[in-house]
């Protein structure tokens, strides 16, 4: 048995960070996130001018690298990034044309 | 005042995880991703019944990282921080932990209002965060006093709300505290600006933050951040922050002033499905309460950074 500590046995209802707490989110839509890399600000000018699709994200799934990476798996497919970004690289399409 | 942020100020740490209970395209997802990343790990966070109750999870898990926070009954919000805060301040550690207290619009407006009004008079030093998503979402839209006049809710008339909506930040103004500010969920860089400021003041914090709501507003999950733009650019709802009775208005509607700059109302009105019975004697009303709220602010001494 894992021993638990103080604080644990007081508050019962203790929770623990995890991720996919609602499960695999990337299955709530049809439709994903595409990046064009060959619009793509980032990439074009290989340094941090845009990240858009980073800050406007509602769930931290993109990442602001360069490419920014999508998390396929958790992307609930909300198509704000597409809206937003300037250059207009992200387009959404269906799963199996990713 | 708050400072001028830009993207990259903002720190790539999350405090959010992937995978959280969210409507797709939520605008409170944006809000308390952003606001933690101001905030910081050394935050307690106080939650009453909301959407904000969903996003931490059943029992067991969680998807908030490395923040602790605490899940209170709905009237007591404002209560539970102003016993954490007097916890904090016991221990010494008051300087260096930020108590926070987030809620929705029904846990602030209508049954939270008395332990905020309380919190605010014995002057706690809190952040009191309300994000107004401007109905009961979480159990089904019902309305709340912060519904806006003539949308349609499951309580409402057919014809929809016959009131306008409460104004929060106006009754917190006239608490005295330190510092009042209202934000909206399509500008990320202002909702941070405006939670790193009011971290480092001493004293009760409001910020009033509107959160576009895809299902319960009805509109596509794609169009939060649009919805949101339209509600400050048509002058719906200003962007402004009030520090030591200091007035001033946040950059996206300072040009706002000017009636000539406001987009029309009914651009706003007209791509949300609970504005759909709208007459045109509602909408003549909306453009008059808007240009009376207006009024309000420029009555207010206005000084701008330019000054």
């Amino acid at each position: 048995m894992v021993e638990k500590k103080d604080y644990e046995i007081i508050l019962a209802s203790v929770q623990k960070p995890v991720v996919g707490e609602a499960g695999k989110t990337g299955s709530w839509s049809r439709f994903k996130p595409k990046i064009d890399l060959e619009k793509c600000l980032v990439v074009k000018m290989n340094k941090d001018v845009c990240h858009f699709c980073w800050l406007y994200c509602p769930e931290p799934i993109i990442s602001r690298t360069i490419p920014p990476k999508i998390n396929y798996e958790y992307c609930k497919g909300c198509g704000i990034c597409a809206e937003v970004c300037p250059p207009k690289a992200i387009k959404m399409v269906e799963e199996s044309e990713l | 005042m708050a400072d001028k942020v830009k993207l990259y100020d903002i720190p790539e740490e999350e405090f959010l995880l992937p995978g959280n209970r969210m409507c797709s395209g939520c605008g409170l997802s944006l809000i308390y991703r952003t606001a933690l990343k101001a905030l910081g790990p050394n935050t307690i966070i106080t939650v009453p019944a909301s959407c904000l109750t969903v996003l931490h999870g059943m029992q067991g898990f969680t998807s908030v990282d490395k923040i602790s926070v605490l899940n209170t009954p709905f009237a007591t919000v404002a209560a539970s921080a102003s016993g954490i805060e007097a916890a904090l301040e016991a221990m010494g550690k008051d300087d260096k932990v930020t108590c926070v207290a987030f809620a929705g619009d029904g846990g602030t407006t209508d049954i939270g209002i008395q332990g905020l009004s309380g919190a605010a008079e014995r002057k706690t030093n809190f952040i009191y965060a309300c994000y107004d998503n401007e109905a009961y979402m979480n159990t089904g839209v019902q309305r709340s006093g912060s519904t806006p006049y003539g949308s349609i809710t499951t309580t409402t008339p057919i014809y929809g709300k016959t009131e306008h909506k409460k104004n929060m930040p106006k009754i917190l103004e006239a608490h005295d505290i330190p510092y009042v500010a209202t934000s909206c969920a399509a500008y990320p860089l202002d909702i941070y600006a405006k939670f790193k400021r009011a971290k480092e003041i001493k004293g009760t914090k409001y910020i009033h933050i509107l959160s576009p709501c895809p299902p319960g507003w009805g509109f596509s999950t794609k169009d939060t951040i649009k919805i949101g733009k339209l509600a400050v650019e048509t002058g719906f709802w200003p962007l402004y922050e009030i520090e030591n009775g200091k007035f001033l208005l946040s950059n996206p509607s300072k040009r706002l002033l000017d009636p000539a700059k406001r987009k029309p109302i009914e651009l706003y009105l007209s791509v949300q499905k609970r504005f759909k019975r709208l007459s045109n004697e509602q909408i003549e009303e909306y453009k008059r309460y808007i240009n009376q709220s207006w009024e309000y602010i420029k009555s207010k001494n206005i000084t701008t950074q330019f000054l």
